[in-house]
C-alpha cells in the first residue's frame, strides 16, 4: 500500500503541475483569498519571527530592547569561541542520539503489539501511548521525584536490591545526562510506535503468507520483510526525532536544578539560548544562538534525506 | 515524502523564531492626582506576584479597596520567582507589563533607570510611615516608584523534637559560629541513622545563607562597584557552609538541588535552617506539629548580622489604567492594608507600627527574632544597576566549592572576576 500510495502521489503531483499553470490564468486572485487564512498566519507567526531573529542575530540589544545597534557578525564570533558552546553541543548531541535508539525499540515493541492473536493489544498500545498525550512538564515533575537520590522510588528500589550506594541522577555530572535522554526515550516511543504500527498494517499479509510457504522463521521475516518495509515510516521518524532532540530544554529547565553540579555537563543549546536570552538578557547573543541551532538542523536534516537514498526501501 | 519535510522545516524554523516585537513604550495614560478618581471608574488590573502563599491576604485587600471602587477589577497572576523577573523583562520589551506588580532590591534600579515604572509623586501617600531605609531603596533620582510592602531578614530555625532526640541544648540568641558548628555536627552524627541533617540552607541565592555569613566574617558581597568576594573574609563565610558539607553536618549540593532544604525542615530531616521571613506561613501549614518549631537570631561571627531586604509594589508606566492603578496604589500603602498582610501571617509589613499584626499571629513563635535583628545588626542585601547578572551566576560559580570539587578559594576567585567584568558593563 505504501508503494501504491507514493506511485499514485507522484502521478498527482504531475497532473497538478499541469492544471496549477492553467489555473493560475483562469482563477486570478481567488485561490490566493482562499489560502489567505493559512498565509496569514505563516507570515506572522512563522516567516516574521525567522526574519525578526536573523536580524536581532546581528545586533547588540540593551535592556529591554531598547537601544538595539547593528554590530554586524560581532555575535556569532563570540559565539564560536564560546567555551560553553562545545559542551552544549556534545550534551544535544548525545542526547539526541540516545532518544534515537527509540526508533529500534519502538520497532521491536510495536512488530509485539501488532502479532495477531495478541491478548489486551490495545491496551498495551494505549498504555505505550499514553506519555506521548501527557504534559511534557507535569511528566518530567513526576520522574524529578523518581529520580530523586534520597528519597527517589527509583533509588530506593536500587538499595533494597542491595546496591549501596546508587548515584544521585540528577545532580552527578555525566549521570543527569543520562537521566534525561532516559525520560526523553521514554516519552518518544508512544509516538514511534503509533507511525510504525500504521506502517505495519500498510504491509501486505501475501508477503508473510509467501514466506511461510518458502519455510522462513518468524525472526527472518521480520528482518527480511518487516524492518525494510518500514523503512520509510524509520526515516520519517529519525528526522522528527532528530530535529526534536536538538529542541530538548523544558525537560533540562524542569528536572535540572541551576545549583546541581550535573548543570554544566547537561545544557543543551536550547537552554544556553534561554539562559541567554532571557534570564541575561542579552537577545541578540540569544538570536545568533538560535539561528546556529536553525541551522544545524537543517544541516542535519538534509544530510538525513541524502543518505536516506542508500537504505530507504520504497516498494 | 514532500509533504512531510516541508512540515518538518516549518515546525523546526518556528521552535527557534523568537518574536520579539518590541517597539518603545508610548505612554498613553494622563497622569491626574489619583485622589480625584471617581468611585464608579471601570477599569482592569493586572498585578504580578511570585509568592502564592500571599495569595489570601492580597485578595482580601482587593475585596477592601473594591468596597471604595466596586468597578475596578484587579487579577491576580502569580509566576514562580524563579521565572518571575524573566518574564516581566520580555513583558517589559512588548510594552505589555503588568499594571501592578512585585519588585525586589535586585530588580528596582534596572527597571526604573530604563524608564519603566510609573513615578509615584502626587498620590496621597505619606512616605514616612515606612522605614527610611525601603523607601530609599525604592527611589530613583529623587522620584519615588514604589510602595514599600514588606521587609524581611534571616532568622535561624530549629525543630525542638530533633534536638531533644540528640540531647543537644536548644540554640539561643546569643549563639556563636562556634556553639552552631559544634550543634549541627552532633546531631549529624548522632541522628545520621535517621537520615537527619544538623543544617540545611538554600544555596542557591546568598540571601538565606551566604550573604549574612559573609557579612558576619567582615567581608561583603559588593561594595563601591567591585565584587567582594576574593577578599579573605567573604572566603571564610563561604567556607563556613563548604565546612559544614564535608563534615556531613549539611546535606551535599547534590541532595539539596534534589530536594528543596525548606522542604526537608518541613519533613523533619534537618534540625535547623536558615529561612528569610517569607517562610514563615509554609513552616506553619506544612510541618505536621508546628509548635514543636522555632527560631532565634543567626548565630553570630566576627560581627552579628543579617541581610535586610524588602519588597515593594510598583506600576508599570505604559498602564493603560494608570489612573486606577495610582488609586489602587493609594490603598496598598494605607495602614490598613498593612494591617490585613501582617494579621495573615505572611510576612513583616513595611508600614511603622503594624509588625506586631505579624509578631502576634503566631504566638508559639518567637519571630521577634526578626524584628530585633533588624533593628540591632542588619546591613542592606548587595545590590548594583543590574543585579542579577552577576547574582545569577552565583548557583553556578560557588557550587563547586560548596560541593568541595573546586577549592573555595579558586570557586570565589573566579566568581569575583566574572562578577568585576560585568560590573565595569554597567552604566554609571
Amino acid at each position: 500500500m505504501t508503494a501504491a500510495r507514493m506511485t499514485s502521489g507522484r502521478a498527482l503531483g504531475a497532473r497538478s503541475e499541469g492544471l496549477r499553470r492553467d489555473g493560475l490564468r483562469r482563477d486570478g486572485a481567488w485561490p490566493w483569498l482562499f489560502v489567505m487564512p493559512l498565509l496569514t498566519g505563516v507570515t506572522v507567526f512563522y516567516l516574521y519571527p525567522i526574519v525578526a531573529t536573523l536580524w536581532m542575530s546581528l545586533t547588540k540589544t540593551g535592556e529591554f530592547g531598547r537601544g538595539s545597534r547593528f554590530v554586524g557578525p560581532a555575535n556569532y564570533e563570540t559565539l564560536v569561541t564560546d567555551p560553553k558552546l562545545l559542551g552544549a553541543l556534545g550534551n544535544t548531541l548525545t542526547f539526541t542520539g540516545i532518544v534515537l535508539l527509540g526508533v529500534p525499540i519502538s520497532v521491536l515493541l510495536a512488530a509485539l503489539i501488532s502479532r495477531p492473536g495478541l491478548r489486551f493489544a490495545k491496551v498495551y498500545r494505549v498504555l505505550y501511548f499514553m506519555p506521548y498525550v501527557a504534559m511534557p512538564v507535569a511528566v518530567a515533575i513526576v520522574w524529578k521525584m523518581i529520580f530523586n537520590g534520597e528519597y527517589g522510588i527509583l533509588n530506593y528500589a536500587l538499595r533494597s536490591m542491595g546496591v549501596a550506594n546508587p548515584p544521585y541522577w540528577l545532580s552527578t555530572p555525566g549521570v543527569a545526562l543520562i537521566a534525561v535522554s532516559i525520560l526523553g526515550l521514554w516519552s518518544s516511543i508512544g509516538f514511534n510506535m503509533i507511525i510504525i504500527s500504521a506502517g505495519l498494517k500498510s504491509i501486505p499479509v501475501e508477503l508473510y503468507e509467501a514466506a511461510d510457504l518458502d519455510g522462513a522463521s518468524p525472526t527472518r521475516q521480520f528482518f527480511s520483510i518487516t524492518v525494510p518495509l518500514l523503512t520509510p515510516s524509520i526515516f520519517f521518524l529519525s528526522v522528527m526525532t532528530g530535529i526534536g532532540g536538538f529542541q530538548l530544554f523544558d525537560t533540562i529547565f524542569v528536572l535540572i536544578s541551576p545549583m546541581s553540579p550535573a548543570m554544566p555537563s547537561t545544557k543543551s543549546l536550547v537552554y544556553l539560548f534561554y539562559q541567554e536570552a532571557f534570564v541575561n538578557g542579552n537577545r541578540g547573543y540569544g538570536a545568533a544562538i538560535a539561528v546556529f541551532v536553525m541551522a544545524l538542523i537543517g544541516l542535519v536534516t538534509i544530510i538525513q534525506f541524502r543518505l536516506q537514498r542508500r537504505w530507504v526501501t520504497y516498494v | 515524502m514532500k509533504a512531510p519535510f516541508s512540515r518538518i522545516l516549518t515546525a523546526a524554523l518556528v521552535a527557534f523564531g523568537i518574536a520579539l516585537g518590541g517597539c518603545a513604550a508610548s505612554p498613553s495614560a494622563s497622569s491626574a492626582p489619583a485622589g480625584a478618581l471617581a468611585k464608579d471608574t471601570k477599569a482592569e488590573l493586572n498585578y504580578a506576584i511570585w509568592a502564592e502563599a500571599q495569595r489570601p491576604f492580597i485578595e482580601k485587600n482587593i475585596a477592601d479597596f473594591n468596597k471604595t471602587y466596586p468597578n475596578i477589577k484587579v487579577t491576580v497572576a502569580v509566576t514562580p520567582y524563579k521565572q518571575y523577573f524573566a518574564k516581566l523583562k520580555t513583558q517589559a520589551e512588548a510594552s505589555n507589563l503588568p499594571d501592578v506588580f512585585w519588585m525586589n532590591g535586585p530588580n528596582i534600579q534596572l527597571f526604573a533607570g530604563n524608564d519603566q515604572l510609573a513615578d509615584l509623586g502626587g498620590i496621597n501617600v505619606d512616605w514616612k510611615n515606612f522605614p527610611t531605609a525601603l523607601v530609599d531603596l525604592y527611589s530613583n533620582g529623587g522620584k519615588h516608584y514604589g510602595i514599600p510592602k514588606d521587609f524581611d531578614t534571616i532568622a535561624l530555625w530549629y525543630n525542638k523534637l530533633l534536638f531533644a532526640d540528640a540531647g543537644v541544648a536548644l540554640p539561643t540568641d546569643d549563639w556563636t559560629w562556634d556553639d552552631f558548628n559544634k550543634a549541627a555536627r552532633e546531631i549529624a552524627t548522632k541522628l545520621k541513622s535517621q537520615g537527619v541533617y544538623g543544617i540545611a540552607a538554600d544555596l542557591t541565592g546568598g540571601q538565606e545563607s551566604f550573604y549574612s555569613t559573609i557579612f558576619q566574617a567582615g567581608g561583603y558581597v559588593i561594595d563601591k562597584g567591585k565584587s567582594g568576594y576574593d577578599q579573605p573574609a567573604s572566603i571564610e563565610g563561604l567556607k563556613f557552609w563548604s565546612d559544614l558539607i564535608k563534615d556531613g553536618a549539611m546535606p551535599s549540593v547534590q541532595v539539596m538541588a534534589d530536594t528543596a532544604p525548606t522542604a526537608m525542615f518541613s519533613s523533619g530531616k534537618t534540625a535547623m535552617i536558615y529561612s528569610g521571613t517569607w517562610q514563615t506561613p509554609a513552616y506553619a501549614k506544612d510541618y505536621p506539629t508546628p509548635a514543636d518549631l522555632n527560631l532565634v537570631q543567626l548565630p553570630k561571627g566576627k560581627h552579628e548580622g543579617t541581610v535586610i531586604h524588602g519588597l515593594a509594589n510598583v506600576f508599570a508606566k505604559t498602564s493603560k489604567n494608570l489612573d486606577a492603578a495610582k488609586a489602587f496604589a493609594e490603598f496598598l500603602g494605607s495602614k490598613q492594608a498593612a494591617m490585613t498582610e501582617g494579621a495573615a501571617g505572611t510576612t513583616l509589613p513595611a508600614f511603622n507600627g503594624t509588625q506586631d499584626t505579624f509578631l502576634n499571629a503566631y504566638p508559639n513563635w518567637n519571630l521577634k527574632a526578626y524584628t530585633d535583628s533588624a533593628k540591632n545588626s542588619s546591613f542592606p542585601y548587595p545590590v548594583s544597576q543590574n543585579t542579577n547578572a552577576w547574582a545569577n551566576l552565583e548557583a553556578e560559580l560557588l557550587s563547586p566549592g560548596f560541593a568541595g570539587a573546586q577549592p573555595m578559594d579558586t570557586a570565589a576567585k573566579t566568581m569575583a572576576d566574572k562578577m568585576n567584568t560585568l560590573l565595569a558593563a554597567e552604566p554609571k
